[in-house]
């Protein structure tokens, strides 16, 4: 369904001509993103300042259309699928780093900035912004906000949230508000937490206040070698139970470490169970002694340790873990790419009780996490073309997740809700949990035209609100068509 | 790519003749890694130009979603085929490959405006499939070049008024010789002889780099090589490969494998990037074709030997030059040796042997905008991109840019001029030559 075109013209009027797309064959290129839902949104619009957000947002609000905001749409639950049809709102022309403030290790930027440029740009500093999602080389600080992005080193710095002490945010009825700002804790509720992993449900941020923070003086990456998966996943269990933090701790299969070493070459060796890639960063002593504690622990199962000589050597045994996910594309046509969380106590038996899971479904899952944080990445492996292979991809899936919970863990986390596990939510939280959830995101986002039936089960999802913001009320259509 | 919220009902809108296939572009699984590396992404800022959204678009045209019309041709014209995204894919998604045949199949399901269809015609087939024909051209464009008239015409603005000043801006500057003149020839190796390598002109090369050519001639020699020019060499049909013309592309092939293989030599070499990526995908590009199984294992043995002139001498070991520079230049790697070929120390590593102090530009693998025919034909567009260029390049303060490929150095030295920028461009060779 196309929008009426009086929507269209009041768009191009506050965005400018070149700033919406409105022909079905541009809309097509917004029904993806990185990860497997599809849904047609009815225009595209890319505002450049907070002030057209806001009259964009408004509008919408009139119009009775819903508004989902997309960074670079890497995103893998589907945060920015215009599941209901309605306004995307690309951000990649806010991209600006707004302000730099060395003293106090701050940045404001525009929520299209690139992850890893605003490391880049701040790196002259001696700074860097720690939140490092694999894909950080093309997804946007907004999109992290938005899924409160983690990555390898979480395990040390903590996750988006930990990162952000400020917004600028455009709430559904074009109000424009400030949550927080430089200063690490501000009076009140604290709004800036809420907002962060909100998934574009409560508001649109338009400014964003980060941390900043200093390089590490010293860094050293270890390849712990295993024959076994299960002697790589006590190890995990045994460092962190015996006092050493690492910066990151990645776990990587032996399947897993095959095809990204074919891909990448990325230095991991082809016959081995398994592999750990740890990082300590710190003080030149204190890296040191870590080192020297990291190996001694690792030697106990380990075939054999061994140390990035130099930065090239660190960059390539990275560069294998982060590009790991798009390196099985290499293989199979599909894949799924599971986000959950269990206790890292519980990695041995995960993994086994993974494997179980594989067999019974008959299907490859290769597996590839945070083991220090015990996020779990199973991929499972599918062609599209095999409806009923699809159907066992999605079960195994959701029978890793319910294992995640049954031992005390989390459905995602870093990747989101979204779409993707919107009807498993009630798996984690009582009807009372979700109401809180519900009534909070109601205060914010009472017409539910905020990214809509996202993060709640659809049953759940704006009951009241669902006939009158269903595109069908208020709008008149032109008929739908390749242009 | 394949998940798309329909199922395809449609017919495919592609020809099964050079057909992008399901094999080739599923390998895409959208994870948008590639976005930040594409120029014109970083310019636009939309999906439709990016290469995963080309490859969607591929992918939907495929199914029988999206017709050839206008919108799919203007987003696939207007990939420069930098193959930025092939270094930054971490499926290894053959995108060069899938987007010449999703051009080959716009050559032959679409139909562009007449004057349009004209002027790739007379290119294409005219004047780069002929090098007599490029000659004659090439000497009346030298006489406008040195003529009253040029002077002329620049100053009534005339130009400007028909949008075609940028494009006489980035007109090479045609060499006073042409290299055809010393096909057949053969010259000697200097020092101790090392081996014999055949050395592919260029049909831009021939006529507009013809002291570029002589001095590569000279840099092989004074590495203790011999080189040859094989008489009947043509154009390398990158351009026709990148257009869609793959036709066009493979008669240049089989003619260039034919007129090689006359000459045993050690290596077959070229100082453009452009060609020598083009050349070492003959394979693939003769695959395509039934009348090709003989030419086949010929094309094998001929890729087998290609090599960029910086690539190979510096594989061969370069000799230390006898009067090194004591200049401070950048490098910028052209797509096609970086991207395409992924020869990146080479370069530099020649550089260095010459005596330059290399300062690193950021980003010194984004693209020119060059692209071939690319500034010619999206001039706004790849101005956009050659100002994001210059700015990299003005920031590193030297006086000397340094690149590896012709079609980059008419765009950097427009680049240049238009910024005033007290700098001159050369290619590696070039360089090197001066060293010695």
């Amino acid at each position: 369904m196309l929008f009426a075109s009086s929507i269209v013209r009041q768009l191009r009027k506050i965005a400018g001509r070149d700033a919406v797309l409105s022909a079905r064959e541009d809309l097509m290129l917004y029904e993806y993103d990185g990860g497997v839902q599809r849904a047609l949104p009815q225009a595209v619009v890319f505002p450049q300042t907070t002030e057209q957000v806001a009259r964009i947002v408004k509008l919408a609000g009139k119009e009775g259309v819903p508004i989902v905001p997309r960074g670079a749409g890497t995103g893998l639950s589907g945060g920015a699928i215009a599941r209901k049809g309605g306004i995307i709102l690309g951000f990649s022309r806010m991209n600006k780093i707004l302000e730099v403030d060395v003293g106090n290790q701050r940045a404001i930027v525009q929520p299209g900035v690139v992850n890893l440029d605003l490391s880049h740009a701040v790196a002259k500093h001696g700074l860097y912004f720690a939140p490092d999602p694999s894909s950080q080389k093309a997804c946007t600080i907004g999109g992290n906000v938005a899924e409160n992005s983690g990555g390898p080193h979480t395990l040390a710095y903590g996750v988006t949230v930990n990162h952000v002490t400020g917004l600028e945010v455009v709430l559904p009825d074009g109000r424009v508000v400030q949550f927080g700002g430089k200063p690490a804790e501000s009076p009140g509720y604290d709004l800036t937490g809420f907002f962060v992993g909100s998934e574009g449900t409560l508001g649109i941020a338009t400014a964003i206040t980060v941390k900043l923070m200093r390089l590490p003086e010293s860094v050293a990456t270890l390849l712990a070698i295993f024959d076994s998966i299960d002697a790589a996943a006590q190890t995990v269990v045994a460092l962190t139970s015996e006092g050493v933090t690492a910066a990151a701790l990645e776990l990587l299969d032996g399947w897993t470490l095959r095809t990204v070493e074919e891909a990448m070459h990325a230095g991991y060796p082809m016959d081995s169970g398994a592999v750990l890639l740890i990082e300590l960063e710190g003080m030149r002593e204190a890296v040191d002694d870590q080192k020297a504690a990291v190996i001694a622990v690792c030697n106990r199962l380990a075939r054999e340790v061994r140390v990035a000589k130099d930065e090239s050597e660190r960059q390539r045994l990275w560069a294998g873990r982060k590009n790991a996910f798009g390196a099985v594309g290499r293989i199979s046509p599909s894949y799924y790419v599971q986000d959950g969380v269990i206790p890292r106590t519980r990695v041995p038996d995960t993994l086994r009780r993974i494997e179980e899971i594989a067999k019974k479904y008959s299907l490859t899952i290769g597996n590839i996490f945070h083991a220090g944080d015990g996020n779990l990445h199973p991929l499972i492996l599918f062609d599209s073309r095999d409806p009923a292979q699809m159907e066992r991809t999605l079960a195994a899936g959701k029978e890793i997740l319910a294992y995640c919970i049954s031992v005390g863990g989390s459905i995602t986390g870093e990747h989101g809700v979204g779409m993707e596990k919107s009807e498993i939510l009630p798996l984690m939280f009582t009807p009372s949990d979700l109401d809180v959830m519900q009534r909070l995101h109601d205060v914010f986002n009472p017409a539910c035209l905020l990214n809509p039936q996202k993060i709640f089960p659809m049953a759940r999802s704006c009951r009241e609100t669902n006939a009158a913001a269903h595109p069908a009320a208020g709008l008149a259509f032109t008929q739908g068509g390749p242009a | 790519m394949p998940l798309s919220i329909e199922p395809a009902p449609h017919a495919s809108c592609f020809s099964a003749h050079d057909r992008p296939t399901w094999e080739l572009y599923s390998t895409c699984v959208h994870c948008g890694l590639c976005l930040q590396q594409c120029p014109t992404y970083r310019v636009l800022g939309t999906e439709m130009e990016s290469p995963r959204g080309r490859i969607y678009q591929v992918m939907l045209a495929d199914e029988g979603r999206l017709p050839i019309g206008d919108a799919f041709v203007t987003h696939i014209d207007r990939c420069l085929g930098c193959l930025a995204c092939q270094t930054a894919c971490p499926s290894g998604v053959p995108y060069g490959h899938i987007v010449e045949r999703a051009r080959a199949q716009i050559e032959q399901r679409y139909h562009r405006p007449w004057l349009a269809s004209w002027v790739r015609h007379f290119v294409y087939a005219g004047l780069l499939g002929d090098y007599k024909k490029l000659a004659r051209w090439a000497r009346r464009l030298r006489w406008y070049q040195h003529s009253w008239l040029a002077r002329a015409v620049r100053a009534s603005g005339l130009l400007k008024l028909f949008g075609l000043a940028p494009m006489e801006a980035l007109a090479p500057q045609v060499s006073q010789a042409f290299s055809f003149e010393d096909f057949g020839a053969m010259f000697p190796a200097r020092g101790e002889r090392r081996g014999r390598v055949a050395l592919l002109a260029g049909c831009v090369g021939s006529v507009a780099f013809d002291p570029l050519n002589r001095a590569t001639i000279r840099v092989l020699q004074a590495n203790g090589l011999e080189v040859i020019m094989p008489e009947g060499q043509g154009c390398c049909g990158a351009l026709h490969a990148h257009a869609g013309r793959r036709e066009e592309a493979r008669t240049l092939a089989r003619n260039n494998i034919r007129a090689f293989e006359q000459w045993s030599c050690d290596a077959i070499v070229t100082n453009a990037a452009g060609c020598g990526s083009a050349m070492k995908d003959y394979v693939d590009l003769l695959a395509g074709s039934s009348e090709d199984s003989e030419t086949a294992a010929s094309a094998q043995e001929f890729v087998k030997k290609v090599r960029d002139v910086t690539e190979y001498l510096a594989e061969l070991g370069v000799r230390p030059p006898a009067h090194p520079l004591a200049l401070r230049a950048t490098y910028q790697d052209p797509c096609h040796l970086a991207h395409a070929q992924r020869i990146r120390s080479a370069p530099r590593e020649l550089l260095r042997a010459a005596g330059v102090e290399l300062v690193e530009m950021q980003h010194p693998d984004y693209c020119c905008g060059s692209a071939g025919v690319y500034n010619v034909v999206e001039v706004e567009l790849a101005g956009q991109i050659l100002e994001e260029k210059m700015d990299d390049v003005a920031a590193t303060s030297v006086n000397l840019l340094v690149t590896a490929n012709t079609g980059c150095m008419l765009q950097l030295r427009s680049g240049v001029a238009r910024r005033g920028l007290p700098m001159q461009v050369k290619h590696v060779i070039e360089v090197l030559d001066e060293a010695y």
